[in-house]
Order: structure tokens, then sequence, then C-alpha cells
């Protein structure tokens, strides 16, 4: 089977010349649930900008579901990578919910009634169909979230990116949230450094640090290893201890 | 979030006037306008028969009068200019309450007024009925320059967002002491407009990434098919088509 995420050796440096990306080799496969875990500043979210090809790399190759992410490739690619921002100010920018929904499917050609079911389901899938007629600033932090959640599975994505996601919430939202994301039926790739929430969520870690890859394994066994961790700038919060496997 | 649920000009409704397509309503009020100014000033018969023929636009919609007048306020910068042109005018003039004020003066400033009047109270009215994203999607169909209804549009959506992030700067500015008293301290203001202005750019190249991760190409997709029927764009042409009449009968 091929897997939805291949990417290989990519390098890349900024415009400024600042290197962010030294060779990052990973590959996800169809189904699985991986943390992508590094502290502020490790190149996190310059490689989740190329798996939608927003950046280029310098060098190396993305693939998403075996289709290169290249000029020519982009409009496929990118409905097959749901990016979920980390402020869903920015995710959702149109004047209601449904509109907001909508705007990736409408994108790719989905008009009609056929539209309509595709924004209701993905908006059943997050829980939020009864705000389907609001304008997204009425809603609360934690339901916007998950309203960017929708916009990106009703473009019924390979695989779902999430940048932070449980950043800014509170400890029921980020439960709920939680919920949601396990009842999904879709590949799942979170960018995080919240340690817990990913061992809840992620069978398998991937620890990002100084642009290259320098961990790949189930998340408990990464987690109980606290050289490994504090070599990474990462750590457990306070008070959570993770028993040697 | 001091708009509430929704736009405080919008009147929520169900109303034929509501239930009109946008574009229909956007098209009779920009053609209702041009007989408005196209009517020469001497008529002033044109003028009383224009105003009632928007009292029963009003009525139609069930917009109450005193609704409309309490945001006719919006014209008063417009009516204080109209009242200084006859008392600087020049020509020919009279003496009205003991002012000496100018004839032709007077002339323009009637003119200003009884169509700025009209004019304004259309606008309320279309405002009253029709939500501010609808009249977008109206001005989208009626193939208005897209980029201007997309700047538009993320104004209406990011304005709220703004300006939170405005108080927010504001708050950690009086928590620290300052507080703008005089003109001295008009920099302090003017650089938190920058950090504003900046902020702001950055989050328009973050939606605009997210945009493209949605398959954005420069055009809005088309989400809410609001074709109009010709019996709607009769029902909306009707007023134009009233107001032509009314200037043609006045001839």
């Amino acid at each position: 089977m091929v897997n939805s995420l291949e990417v290989r050796q990519l390098a890349y440096a900024y415009p400024d010349g600042t290197q962010a990306l030294f060779g990052v080799d990973l590959s996800i496969a169809r189904g699985e649930r991986v943390a992508l875990l590094g502290p502020n500043g490790a190149g996190k979210t310059t490689l989740v900008m190329h798996l939608n090809g927003i950046l280029t790399p310098g060098h190396g190759t993305v693939a998403v579901a075996g289709t290169p992410v290249r000029k020519d490739t982009l409009k496929e690619v990118r409905q097959r990578v749901g990016l979920v921002f980390q402020d869903p100010d920015d995710q959702l920018f149109m004047p209601t919910v449904r509109d907001d929904v909508a705007f990736g499917p409408a994108n790719a050609g989905v008009r009609g009634e056929d539209l309509d079911r595709v924004v209701k389901n993905a908006l059943d899938r997050v829980g939020m169909l009864e705000a389907i007629d609001r304008p997204p600033h009425h809603l609360s932090f934690g339901q916007r979230r998950r309203v960017a959640v929708a916009t990106v599975l009703a473009m019924e994505p390979e695989i779902l990116v999430l940048d932070e996601p449980s950043s800014n919430l509170d400890p029921a939202a980020r439960r709920e949230l939680a919920e949601i994301l396990r009842s999904l039926d879709v590949t799942v790739l979170m960018v995080t450094h919240d340690l817990p929430y990913a061992l809840e969520l992620c069978e398998r870690s991937l620890i990002l640090s100084d642009g290259v890859i320098a961990a790949d394994g189930p998340t408990r066994e990464l987690l109980a290893d606290a050289e490994l961790l504090a070599r990474h700038r990462l750590e457990l919060p306070y008070g959570f201890a993770i028993p040697a496997v | 979030m001091g708009a509430g649920h929704h736009h405080q000009l919008y009147l929520p409704g169900g109303s034929v006037v509501h239930r009109l397509p946008p574009q229909c309503k956007l098209l009779a009020i920009f053609a209702f306008a041009i007989v408005v100014v196209a009517t020469p000033r001497e008529r002033f018969w044109a003028f009383a028969a224009y105003a009632v023929l928007l009292g029963v636009v009003a009525a139609a919609a069930r917009v109450p009068v005193t609704y409309v007048g309490r945001r006719m306020v919006i014209e008063v910068p417009f009516v204080l200019f109209a009242f200084l042109i006859p008392v600087i005018g020049l020509g020919e003039r009279i003496t009205v309450l003991g002012l000496s004020l100018s004839v032709p003066g007077l002339w323009a400033a009637w003119n200003i007024l009884a169509k700025a009047t009209l004019g304004v109270a259309a606008s309320i009215l279309l405002a009253a009925t029709t939500e501010p994203r609808v009249i977008l999607i109206g001005a989208q169909r009626l193939r208005l320059p897209s980029l201007l209804v997309q700047i538009a549009m993320f104004m209406l959506r990011y304005m709220d967002v703004i300006m939170e992030e405005m108080r927010r700067m504001r708050v950690a500015r009086e928590s620290r002491g300052f507080e703008a008293r005089n003109f001295r301290h008009i920099p302090v203001i003017a650089r938190s407009a920058g950090a504003l202005f900046i902020r702001s750019y950055e989050r328009g190249e973050r939606v605009h990434l997210a945009m493209l991760s949605r398959g954005y190409s420069g055009r809005m997709p088309i989400i809410q098919d609001m074709s109009a029927s010709a019996h709607q764009w009769a029902t909306a042409l009707a007023l134009p088509a009233a107001a032509l009449a009314v200037l043609g009968l006045t001839w």
C-alpha cells in the first residue's frame, strides 16, 4: 500500500539564508496517527508548509499518497493534505460557518445539493452542525477550532495535518477535540509540543530537532526517555511521569 | 463583538423586500439614485413623489419610519455643509429672517439636500433588508471587480478580530499606566497603530496561506446560488421604473 506521506531528504533554507531543515526523512502509513514533536524553532512549521506545497523544497522530495508535490500537482496535493492552522481566525475567513466549510469543496467544483451534503457531513463529524449559519467570530475558541477541522475534512483529505491542535483550549475543549480526532477515520499528523496530548492520541511520534528527525518510535517509549527529551528541549509537564517500558 | 448577532444596520425580517435577491436590490437602488440625480432641481413635485415611493418600499419591507430616521443622522455633516452654501454663495441675494442669502446658493443647497436625503434613505432601506454579506454576494453576481468584493468581504469578517486586537493593545498600554490625554501622546498611539497594521498584514498572509491550502485560485467560489427570476427582477426594478415615470410626468 502507498504511504499517505513520504518525505525524502527534505532540506530548506529561507530566502534570507537561514537553514531550517537539513534533510528530513519520514513516512506515514495510511490510517496512522503520528505526532511530530519538537521545541519552538525546530522547523516544525517549515516542514508543515512543505506538505502542501506552500514552500518549495530546496532539496529532496515530498509525496502525498504517491503523488509528488510539484507545481503541476499542487491543486491535487492541496486537496489531499488538510492543513489545520494554529489560529482558527486565520482558517475561518468566510462570513458564515457554512460558507467556510464549503470553500474548499466549492473550489474543487462541488456545487448545489452535493455541496450542501458535504458541508453538513463535515460539520456533523466535529459536532458543530447546529452552528452552520453562524458567523465564525461568534463561536467560542474551542468551537472555532472544531469548525477549522471541519473545513479541511470537507475536502476528504488523505492526511490531516494539525498545527498545535491543543493550544489555547480549556481542558474540556481539549478533551472534546481529542474525542473527535480519535473518531475520525483519516491519517493524522499532529504537530505539537504538548507531550501528554501526543501520548493520548498518537501511537507513534517523531522528534524534529535542529532541522532533522532526531527520533522516531512509539510515543510511550520516546516520552519515557527523559534524557532523549532533555536533549531536544522537550519535557513532560510538572507531575507527569511515564514508566519505562 | 459589540455588533450582536446581526449587523447593526440590518433589521431581520421575511418581507418581500427582504426576500429579493441582493443583485436585484443593488441594481434597483443604483438605478433609482441615477434617476434622482438626473432630476432637475426645480421639480419639487418629483422629489416629493420619490420620497413617497421610498415610503411605499419601507412599508412593504416593514421597516419603521423612525428606524430610517435614526440612521439618517449619518447625513448631518452634509446638511451642515449645505446650509453654509447660501451664506457664502455669490450672485443675486435675498433677505430671509434678517440673513442675506445667495439665491443660486439656496438652489444648490436644496439640490444637495434633496438628492442626498433620498439617496441615503434608499441605502438605509437596502441595508435594513439585506445582510452585509448578502449584499456582497449580490455585488459578486453583478460582476463588480472581484478583487474589490473580496476586500470588502474580508473587511467584514476581520473587523471584529482587529477591533479586539486594538482593544487588547489599549488594555496593555493602560495596564502600564499610559492614558492618552494630550497631543504629546500621539506618537505612542501612532506606534500602536503601526504595530496593529503589521499584525493585520501578517494575519493577511496567514489567511492567504489558509486559502491556498483549500484550493483558492484567485476567484471566490460560488457557494450560494442566488440567481434571480424574471419576476424578482421586475419586482425590484419597479422602484426605479416608477421614479422614471414620475420624472417623465413632471417634464
